[in-house]
């Protein structure tokens, strides 16, 4: 495959942008720089006037290309990161149960978090991850964590550092062990829900650090299920909250509610009318959601602007690739 | 025998756990077979390696197809592998986590691994535009049922939704697009997962009963015979 001039020097310039942007994230160069709104609205805007051309283009008969759906779909998630414009996010029923979840404990009451999901997931769990955990925090609730997935003990990590910075809390704030404490990651996916069923210490033997369970202030008084007050699980995928519902929650009766990828949330769907889980907070719209509901705005909030965006924008290429369809008959199929 | 012995040991192991689900003194054999299976997926571990090993390693011996790839992935498969049990870079040495504040594994976990991947997935939205805008037709009425559904949902999962309905007034609620796209998470999707859940059972209970009874047998490898 030949690439134009033109191509490769867009590539360039994409590439240098990408490492500007990951050093100036990395050094906080660009720390709280935002769009003026009136160059937001113009940037808008424009996006809509350039797809209503695009759409009377299509009517004359002048397809769209792919390269131009991938730049503008391109657009739409990287220019409103930097877009400050209002939107209204409605807290949901089922996002709800969750904060009513946290808000019926009493402090000191212990949560389990299974992180069950890796860095490709992150970008849509990890909002709602640090905002439990952030939210935990402030109603002083004790938090166990753990990961049926190789890297889910690392992004719990990541979450809980996150949350007591979003806090303004210190290590002495929170004390680990104490406070919060990370069992790491076990193989051996539903089987051991089921283990932990009958005994947690069989299944972590030590924590993530090396600590003896037994010496971890935190858990050494918990045998199993029946010591913890309320789960909260993160999935993305198998093992994740469905093997948690047939077992953990159907056979030893814990209290769970759960956060999923947008893709995953349906399937849940049956489990939360059951009563099986007893909250949802389905992609990056419930974090949002559930950051609305505690009144403590984080990453899922400002990433609404960019989905909302990229929405659009894929509705307006439906509309598009349909009017081409109906002009040029419906046995004709489009090259893109 | 060489099959007999494999079809004889499924049916009583397979037959104990189904007895020991409504038998409550035989409960404690369940706990002790899933530690049987923990120690069965330790090997898994050592045999998706070596395999992984093995197949880029000759790959590379035969210098065939795209070498190159599996260079890189041998590579990174054995120095992440070093780096992960010898604990380099730990402040602590061997005794600390392995992803310890400063040590080798966090810092490649933090600026290469998780970078790259959420970057594939992140792929996927320009797939799905792509997708989206070349296959996603109203060609009967099925299909515009999806479609309508579809964008129901789009704008419904984002604050677009309430931007564009939420004139509506009160008692007319149920026309706005964030309740639309709630009763279609609520309804249909819900109906429709029940149903493919409730053939999904159906199947593993139907499956699960061939094996046990030696119906099924390719999971012995070769002929069913």
């Amino acid at each position: 495959m030949k690439m134009k001039r033109g191509e490769v020097i867009v590539l360039l310039v994409l590439a240098v942008g990408s490492v500007l942007a990951y050093l100036g994230k990395i050094n906080g160069w660009h720390s709280g720089f935002m769009f003026p709104k009136w160059l937001s609205i113009t940037i808008v805007s424009l996006t809509f006037l350039s797809m209503v051309w695009m759409l009377v283009r299509t009517i004359q008969g002048k397809l769209v290309e792919r390269r131009i759906v991938f730049l503008y779909v391109g657009i739409a998630v990287a220019l409103p990161l930097l877009m400050e414009l209002p939107q209204k996010i409605i807290v949901s029923d089922i996002v709800r149960a969750v904060y009513t979840e946290l808000e019926a404990l009493q402090p000191g009451s212990k949560v389990l978090v299974s992180f069950d999901y890796d860095p490709a997931s992150a970008p849509e769990l990890q909002p709602m991850a640090e905002a439990f955990i952030a939210e935990c925090f402030e109603r002083d609730l004790t938090v166990i964590m753990m990961g049926l997935w190789p890297q889910g003990p690392q992004q719990a990590a990541m979450a809980v550092d996150s949350a007591m910075k979003r806090m303004g809390y210190t290590d002495q704030d929170k004390v680990y062990g104490v406070d919060y404490v990370n069992l790491g990651y076990q193989a051996g996916n539903e089987f051991v829900i089921q283990r932990m069923g009958s005994s947690f210490q069989s299944m972590f033997k030590t924590d993530f650090l090396g600590t003896p369970y037994e010496d971890i202030p935190l858990v050494k008084n918990v045998k199993n299920f029946s010591n913890i007050n309320f789960s909260f699980n993160l999935s993305s995928g198998f093992p994740g909250t469905v093997e948690w519902v047939q077992v953990a929650v159907d056979r030893y009766g814990l209290r769970m509610g759960a956060g999923n990828t947008a893709v995953q949330a349906p399937t849940i769907y049956p489990y939360v009318r059951s009563k099986q889980v007893l909250g949802l907070l389905g992609g990056m719209n419930g974090g949002a959601e559930f950051e609305t509901v505690t009144g403590l705005p984080g990453k899922a909030i400002g990433f609404m602007l960019p989905q909302s965006f990229a929405h659009l924008i894929v509705i307006g290429f439906i509309i598009i690739g349909n009017v081409a369809f109906f002009r040029e008959g419906r046995k004709s199929r489009l090259k893109g | 025998m060489k099959r007999q012995i494999p079809l004889l040991i499924t049916f009583f192991v397979g037959t104990l756990l189904i007895i020991s689900v409504f038998v409550p003194p035989l409960g404690d054999l369940e706990r002790d077979f899933t530690l049987f299976f923990d120690i069965i997926a330790v090997f898994a571990f050592f045999l998706g390696g070596g395999n992984l090993l093995r197949i880029h390693l000759m790959k590379l011996a035969n210098r065939r197809k795209d070498w190159g790839f599996s260079a890189v992935t041998v590579s990174g498969f054995l120095f992440m592998l070093a780096i992960g049990l010898f604990k380099v870079g730990n402040p602590g040495g061997i005794a600390e986590a392995v992803d310890a504040e400063g040590s080798w594994f966090k810092v490649m976990f933090d600026n290469v691994i998780n970078p790259l991947q959420s970057t594939m997935y992140s792929l996927l939205a320009f797939f799905v535009a792509s997708a989206s805008y070349r296959a996603f037709r109203a060609k009967n009425r099925e299909a515009t049922m999806l479609l309508i559904a579809a964008f129901i949902i789009l704008l419904g999962r984002t604050p677009l939704g309430v931007m564009l309905t939420g004139w509506i007034p009160e008692w007319m609620s149920v026309a706005q697009i964030p309740n639309l796209a709630v009763w279609i998470m609520n309804s249909p999707n819900l109906a429709g997962q029940r149903a493919i859940m409730i053939g999904i059972s159906l199947g593993v209970i139907a499956t699960s009963l061939r094996l046990i009874l030696g119906v099924e047998r390719s999971y012995l490898g070769g002929d069913s015979d």
